[in-house]
């Protein structure tokens, strides 16, 4: 055998190994997690004693886990929805617009994405405080005041992605709409948001799963009797290490990947992200 | 249709200008074709008279009015872009039709309009395509059409054939043509390729550095350039470095004494075609020049031969010659004689 064909077979054996790995690094805790989700035991070891789905039907009787999903979810959807209404003309202005500063804003709102999530809720809490002293509005620990900071997370996503697809879009075809009797309003509308569209679904998904998932922030803008799911989990967890935490996240992973693959029958995400 | 007129055009960014001072007039039904190398300005100056860059100075007028500073949707100038820019999500139809639909036409009124812009374009059949469905030459059609169907009153085609093979372009140009011709259309192209511009053109304007440089006739630019970059840009031309010695006497830097036209004094080049110097075997002293000289390459072109020929340790000009099977081919190395007319060569002051 030539030694080049050697070399390929060896380098193709390479890159498949080295791919295998990285996906069983990803794949392996949640692989754990689901498999935990159907232990008989209370206390998880191993081998597991038995399978059973009792845990499951354990979460709808929990108040803390079910109140905390329907808040966790109107969250979501609330800041993902303020988050694209920022987010779409934000990404239209910093890729189409030429203004000093660009750079600047560009960087700026994509801030919360840098900064650790702890920080980030350490930061908006003392600044909750500060404005309720100030002001007497009752802001700390408010559902506002949760809402506004899951929209900070939510932006990074939105004006990134969105970027991205405007990015990608020949402009030609927004001059061809303009020349052809189209007005600014008109154009975006008829040409851009068309072309787009696949960038915001992504967007809001994306938005979505990193409000729906935060915990660290979340922690410090809760208020009283206001528990979103991931803090459920971990309040929970606290006092109980049983697998009824791992079938609430076989829910959780279940609930997110149904988004994605639902968005994905209509819009092709997979060219966007 | 319309007369387009440009008057003292210019566009600054900072201290470079793209375009300057530019006026030029295109008559009603006129096909002229701005011809360039990329950073000439020419497509800056489509992009004035489509609307989309505001000139510092200078007016646009098509027809009766002043356009200068209207935004490109009150212009009515259909525009084709070398990527088709077709609207991706819609079909042929529809991209057609978006024309019609902002000048708030009615549906029954729009359809015998569509149809028949796509009969001119030959694709009445494939209305219902998308256009990623559809070929490179086709879209482009579908272009054509999208931007004739409200009856704009000037076509603007930047850079239309680029993107297609070369076989395809030069059917699409002649389709281009013939529909122009059809309709009377007032048309600015934008191109970069010289003989599509020669092939199409009634006129031609070579443009250079944000300056037009000559406007003319094929001809005009062919047979009398008015400068160095317009000998050396259409068409081809070998050039010799030297000066005038006096009217029509004009001597190389390598010592040749060649017979010419030009009358100015001083350092000149002289441009000569390859296709208009004779290739003899023997010295022919009829003829106002003629020089000895070696063959030191040839490229063979299939149906002409170029020659190169030095004719003193710092001149070498090139001679096309027809490939003839009664003529045979010099070798290199070979001795020959390079004549021309005193008619031939231009000079320009260098």
């Amino acid at each position: 055998m030539p030694g080049w064909i050697s070399s390929r077979i060896v380098g193709r054996m390479a890159l498949r190994t080295a791919a295998g790995m990285s996906l069983a690094y990803i794949l392996l805790p949640m692989f754990f997690v689901i498999w935990l989700a159907f232990f008989a035991q209370e206390i998880p070891s191993f081998p597991p004693d038995g399978y059973s789905l009792k845990w499951f039907r354990l979460i709808p009787g929990n108040d803390r886990f079910v109140s905390g999903f329907i808040l966790s979810l109107q969250v979501a959807v609330v800041a993902t929805s303020i988050g694209l209404a920022i987010g779409v003309p934000a990404a239209v202005c910093l890729v189409r617009g030429r203004f000093t500063g660009r750079e600047a804003v560009n960087n700026v709102l994509l801030m919360p994405l840098v900064v650790p999530g702890i920080v980030l809720g350490i930061a908006l809490y003392v600044f909750h405080v500060e404005t309720e002293i100030t002001t007497g509005l009752p802001i700390l620990g408010s559902l506002g005041g949760l809402i506004a900071g899951h929209v900070l997370i939510a932006i990074p996503w939105t004006v990134r992605l969105i970027t991205a697809s405007l990015v990608g879009m020949d402009r030609a075809v927004e001059e061809a709409a303009q020349s052809l009797g189209a007005n600014r309003l008109t154009t975006f509308r008829r040409v851009t948001l068309p072309a787009i569209l696949p960038g915001i679904v992504a967007a809001a998904l994306f938005g979505f799963i990193a409000s729906f998932g935060n915990l660290e922030m979340s922690l410090f803008l809760v208020g009283p009797g206001r528990t979103t799911l991931p803090i459920a989990i971990l309040q929970y967890l606290e006092w109980k290490i049983d697998p009824t935490i791992a079938a609430v996240s076989v829910l959780q992973i279940l609930f997110i990947g149904g988004a994605m693959l639902l968005t994905d029958r209509f819009v092709k995400i997979g060219r966007v992200v | 249709m319309a007369r387009l007129q440009l008057a003292g055009i210019t566009k600054r960014y900072g201290d470079f200008k793209a375009a300057d001072d530019l006026s030029l007039d295109v008559a009603d039904g006129e096909f002229v074709v701005l011809l360039g190398p990329s950073g000439c300005g020419k497509t800056t100056t489509l992009r004035i008279i489509a609307g989309f860059i505001e000139p510092t100075s200078g007016s646009v007028h098509l027809g009766e009015r002043d356009i200068t500073s209207l935004p490109p949707w009150k212009r009515n100038a259909g525009l084709v872009f070398q990527s088709y820019a077709l609207f991706p999500h819609i079909t042929v139809a529809e991209n057609v039709a978006f024309g019609l639909e902002m000048r708030k036409m009615s549906k029954a009124e729009m359809a015998p309009k569509i149809t028949e812009a796509l009969r001119l374009v030959r694709l009445d059949h494939l209305s219902d395509r998308l256009p990623r469905q559809l070929s490179g030459g086709q879209q482009q059609r579908v272009a054509l059409a999208r931007a004739l169907v409200f009856r704009p009153d000037v076509l603007l085609l930047d850079e239309p054939l680029s993107n297609l093979d070369a076989k395809l372009r030069q059917d699409v140009r002649v389709e281009i043509r013939e529909l122009q011709r059809k309709l009377e259309l007032t048309t600015v192209m934008v191109t970069h390729d010289q003989e599509e511009a020669l092939t199409m053109a009634d006129r031609l304007v070579v443009m250079n550095e944000g300056r037009i440089r000559q406007v003319g006739s094929q001809q005009d630019l062919y047979e009398r350039p008015s400068e160095k970059f317009v000998a050396d840009f259409v068409g081809r031309s070998t050039f010799i470095d030297g000066r005038m010695d006096g009217p029509g006497r004009f001597v190389s830097a390598g010592g040749l004494v060649v017979a010419c036209e030009g009358t100015g004094t001083g350092p000149t080049s002289l441009a000569l075609r390859p296709e208009r110097l004779a290739l003899m075997r023997d010295a022919a002293p009829a003829l106002d020049n003629c020089f000895s000289g070696t063959v030191e390459f040839i490229s063979y072109l299939g149906s002409q031969v170029d020659l190169h020929v030095r004719l003193s340790p710092k001149e070498r000009v090139i001679v096309q010659i027809q490939n003839r099977p009664e003529q045979p081919l010099p070798v290199i190395g070979a001795q020959v004689h390079v004549g021309w007319s005193k008619s031939t060569g231009c000079v320009f002051p260098s």
